[in-house]
């Protein structure tokens, strides 16, 4: 499918901008999340704020809507300025805010879920679904205000959450992802919807990094890269791939130009990998991976692809329903996540809170973790403090950790220098294997370039790397090859020497030709 | 931070929660219109020495049951079954011991490991419960709990002997009895429990094991991201069942010391509640093997001291109840509020590092 679909210029006159952004920067510790991000939104259109993952959309999400406090910069609200303290202010100036993930009670009515702790304004009864009842015509969302939420579907559910934000009277509604969660049909009935809303009168932001849907519905775009505005701009003049190349930066990197050490000793083979999620729905479907010692291997993909999945099926934290999986040519399909850890698989997980850290614990016991029955960490049943201990401090001054000490908590240390701990602990007690799943993620610039010198000498000490990554830069530059993934298969296989991120961008939307 | 400003804060908790919990009472006592200054004149002497030794006894087993919860929370488990666990194990020594088919202290023993296995499979229901159908240990401890008193009320009559007004089981052989401690002068009768020194070697087990151990690691590390801890590699299915077994075998415990110090047989009088006072002892210790030894002991003090109330101060003891409870409350917020004030400390910390190593970090 092509993408230069008009989005039409029908809009309802211009009567000012509803949001205007000026100059919004926002820091934490380490990492600077937003910085000069300046846009203004017409009131009556649909603007799609697009960008990579960790681009800085979701905190930009988050002042606009109140939850956050800008460092700097200014909000605009139908032309006056605001300062947000919380949701409720946003809600005040007609705001609302629709999540990603819903927020609704499964054994509540839809009734029930709207007027929850919206029960000052028509009551809870007769007026409040009558209320209800006239927004769903109006909208032509054909929601029956006395039906179960746990009966709906996901589109429908995605409606209710509309309804909600519409019934405390916004005027301004932000959508997160919106279309993650949906199947094709669902997002064209949710852009219809969104028409209709945008026709009388609504002002709706829509965040997105799927490019052909936010040029068939946006009235504009405006992209974020490296938590900055790039640029705001017409889906007329606009081609998924013109936008594409906004997202990731005409200028990329040169490719390593370091000589190959790919060398002829396959270390990882997947084979045919079958992974679904429980329910019997295919996740991944015919993975059929080869990396060589040496070698990355970069997976490009827009997440949400099976990229997740693929990397827990290696390391064993989800189970191959079939297809096998061999490290060094032992068959490990049916191994514990420890038996492939003490074969010697590093992980450096994409959710490095939740999969990485024990963010309570001082860093050295953090060195423990993943690694119980390694040394220097343990000797036989009993814990070697002295000898985890003295590696954190290895690892703090090897791989530049910025802490006050290896006693300190893991949650008090910025991004960058928690995944530069991870990095180094990883890459402890002579791994074949490294996973590397986002490993630049939320990570500050500084922090970035080193890890990228640590993979790459990673692949210089003979590793296989599995590289997966929403960055292109970062898949092209460190990768030697690159293969693209698709709704849980492998679509296409690139030379980053030669693609271009209009060629990847392509294959991963499935919207142009596989190379 | 220093040494001395790390035990301050973890000090500071739970003599906040006191200092509240004092107030509370003081203020319940002022609008009941009692005589305020009688109660804490009665609540902070100097306990005679054989009321000290009832003190220490009782700590012994407070704590044995606060480790036994401990255990659990140490993994996000919250065992509410201790009571249920306790009150298995000990029926089933009992009726071991009594039995009396082990001579002398080979009988203990046996009757040890006896208590420490039907506690510990007690316990182990709940377990296989949660991990092959994810039923949440609360639930089932809770239920495991009201069947456990059916359940021995029902056999004590059956394998149990009449005398008078009780039931209980046959008493131990004298040989098999442990002796007290003759530890604290001029105390009577009074001595400490012989198996009060179970609660020494289980702290010291307890400690050894979640501190150097990998297994106790894992435990640590599943109790504060079980996420983490799948991705380590630790099998969290195994780790549920290990602990719940563990923490029932502490358990089974609890009612040694009694059981063999003193009671000699299980009957219907036999002390009840422990097991859920445990719980308030672990929270109150913070799971810490030292913590818990004085929150059992704060437990045993107020138990004690509230006795007294009655014939000296003419208040009800039920008030130490209150205040008990009152501290397990106030604790849990105090350690939030510590927790927070240590984080943002150490935050502070980092911050002043990155700030010091910023020539170096613009290279």
């Amino acid at each position: 499918m092509t993408t230069t679909v008009d989005a039409g210029m029908s809009a309802a006159p211009a009567t000012g901008d509803a949001v205007t952004v000026t100059g919004v920067g926002k820091r934490f510790p380490g990492v600077i999340a937003n910085h000069d991000v300046s846009f203004a939104v017409p009131a009556g259109t649909i603007h799609a704020l697009v960008g990579e993952n960790g681009a800085g959309k979701s905190t930009l999400m988050k002042i606009l809507y109140g939850v956050q406090k800008p460092d700097e910069g200014t909000i605009a609200v139908n032309g006056v300025v605001h300062t947000f303290n919380s949701p409720s202010d946003a809600i005040a100036q007609g705001i609302g805010m629709v999540f990603q993930h819903f927020m609704l009670a499964d054994n509540f009515t839809v009734l029930e879920n709207v007027v929850l702790g919206a029960e000052k304004l028509h009551g809870i009864g007769a007026q409040a679904r009558a209320r209800i009842q006239e927004i769903s015509d109006q909208y032509d969302f054909g929601l029956d205000p006395d039906e179960l939420v746990e009966s709906l579907g996901v589109g429908e559910r995605q409606r209710v959450e509309i309804l909600k934000v519409l019934y405390r009277g916004a005027k301004i509604i932000i959508l997160d992802e919106p279309t993650a969660v949906l199947v094709p049909q669902e997002v064209d009935a949710l852009f219809d919807n969104l028409r209709v809303l945008k026709d009388q009168g609504h002002t709706l932001i829509f965040i997105s990094h799927k490019l052909d849907e936010v040029l068939s519905v946006a009235d504009d775009i405006t992209v974020i890269r490296r938590g900055a505005t790039v640029a705001t701009v017409k889906p007329a003049d606009m081609t998924a791939r013109k936008l594409a190349e906004l997202m990731v930066g005409s200028e990329l990197p040169s490719p390593s130009t370091e000589e190959s050490t790919v060398t002829d000793r396959v270390l990882l083979q997947v084979r045919d990998l079958e992974v679904d999620d429980g329910d019997g729905r295919p996740e991944l479907s015919d993975v059929s991976i080869t990396i060589h010692a040496g070698e990355i291997l970069g997976i490009a993909g827009v997440e949400g692809n099976g990229q997740t999945e693929l990397v827990e099926a290696v390391i064993g934290m989800r189970k191959a329903v079939k297809g096998t999986i061999s490290l060094q040519s032992e068959d490990i399909t049916h191994w514990s996540t420890l038996q492939r850890r003490e074969a010697g698989i590093g992980y450096i997980p994409e959710d490095r809170h939740r999969h990485g850290l024990l963010l309570n614990s001082p860093l050295w016991e953090n060195r423990i973790l993943g690694h119980q029955t390694q040394e220097p960490n343990v000797k036989g049943p009993w814990l070697n403090i002295g000898g985890a201990r003295a590696d954190s401090t290895r690892i703090v001054e090897e791989y530049d950790v910025r802490t006050p000490g290896i006693d300190t908590n893991a949650r008090a240390l910025s991004g960058g220098n928690q995944q530069k701990f991870i990095v180094g602990r990883e890459m402890s007690g002579d791994p074949v294997l490294l996973i590397a799943s986002h490993p630049t993620r939320g990570v500050d610039v500084g922090a970035q370039a080193q890890i990228w010198g640590h993979i790459k000498e990673a692949r210089r000490n003979g590793l296989a790397v599995l590289l997966v990554s929403a960055d292109l830069d970062e898949l092209i530059g460190l990768s030697d090859t690159i293969q693209v993934m698709l709704r849980g298969r492998l679509v296409g296989t690139f030379d980053p020497q030669t693609v271009t991120p209009q060629e990847l961008g392509s294959a991963m939307t499935g919207a142009g030709g596989e190379a | 931070m220093s040494w001395a400003k790390r035990i301050g804060l973890n000090l500071a908790a739970p003599l906040l929660a006191m200092v509240v919990a004092m107030l509370i009472a003081t203020l319940i006592l002022v609008a009941t219109g009692d005589d305020v200054g009688a109660f804490w004149t009665t609540m902070l002497s100097w306990p005679e020495n054989r009321n000290l030794v009832n003190i220490l006894n009782a700590t012994a087993v407070l704590y044995l049951s606060g480790v036994a919860a401990a255990i659990g929370f140490r993994m996000n488990l919250f065992n509410i079954g201790v009571e249920g666990q306790y009150k298995i194990g000990t029926f089933f020594a009992a009726v071991f011991a009594g039995a009396a088919i082990l001579p002398g202290y080979l009988n203990t023993v046996a009757t040890i490991a006896v208590a420490m296995v039907s506690a510990a499979l007690w316990a182990g229901i709940a377990a296989v419960l949660r991990v092959t159908r994810g039923v949440s240990e609360v639930i089932s401890t809770i239920m495991l709990n009201a069947i456990a008193s059916g359940l021995v009320g029902f056999l004590l009559p059956k394998l149990g002997e009449r005398t008078g007004v009780s039931t209980s089981t046959k008493n131990i052989p004298e040989g098999s009895r442990v002796g007290g401690l003759a530890l604290i002068p001029d105390a009577g009768t009074a001595k400490i429990y012989g198996l009060a020194l179970l609660a020494i070697v289980v702290g010291l087990a307890y400690w050894v094991i979640l501190n150097r151990t990998r297994f106790g690691f894992d435990l640590r590390a599943t109790g504060q991201s079980e996420t983490a801890a799948v991705a380590s590699g630790v099998s969290v299915k195994r780790m549920v069942l290990i602990s719940m077994l563990m923490s029932g075998a502490v358990a089974g415990l609890i009612g040694m010391p009694v059981l063999f110090g003193q009671a000699y047989n299980y009957g219907t009088s036999f002390q009840t509640g422990i097991g859920f006072a445990g719980i308030a002892v672990a929270l109150l210790g913070r799971n810490n093997p030292i913590g818990i030894f004085f929150g059992a002991l704060i437990f045993a003090f107020l138990s004690e001291q509230g006795n007294l109330l009655n014939i000296l101060a003419g208040v009800s003891p039920d008030i130490v109840g209150v205040t008990q409870g009152v501290i397990v409350m106030s604790v849990v917020i105090a350690y939030e509020v510590v927790r927070r004030y240590r984080n943002r400390l150490e935050q502070a910390a980092v911050a002043e590092q990155v700030v010091a190593t910023t020539g170096e970090a613009a290279r």
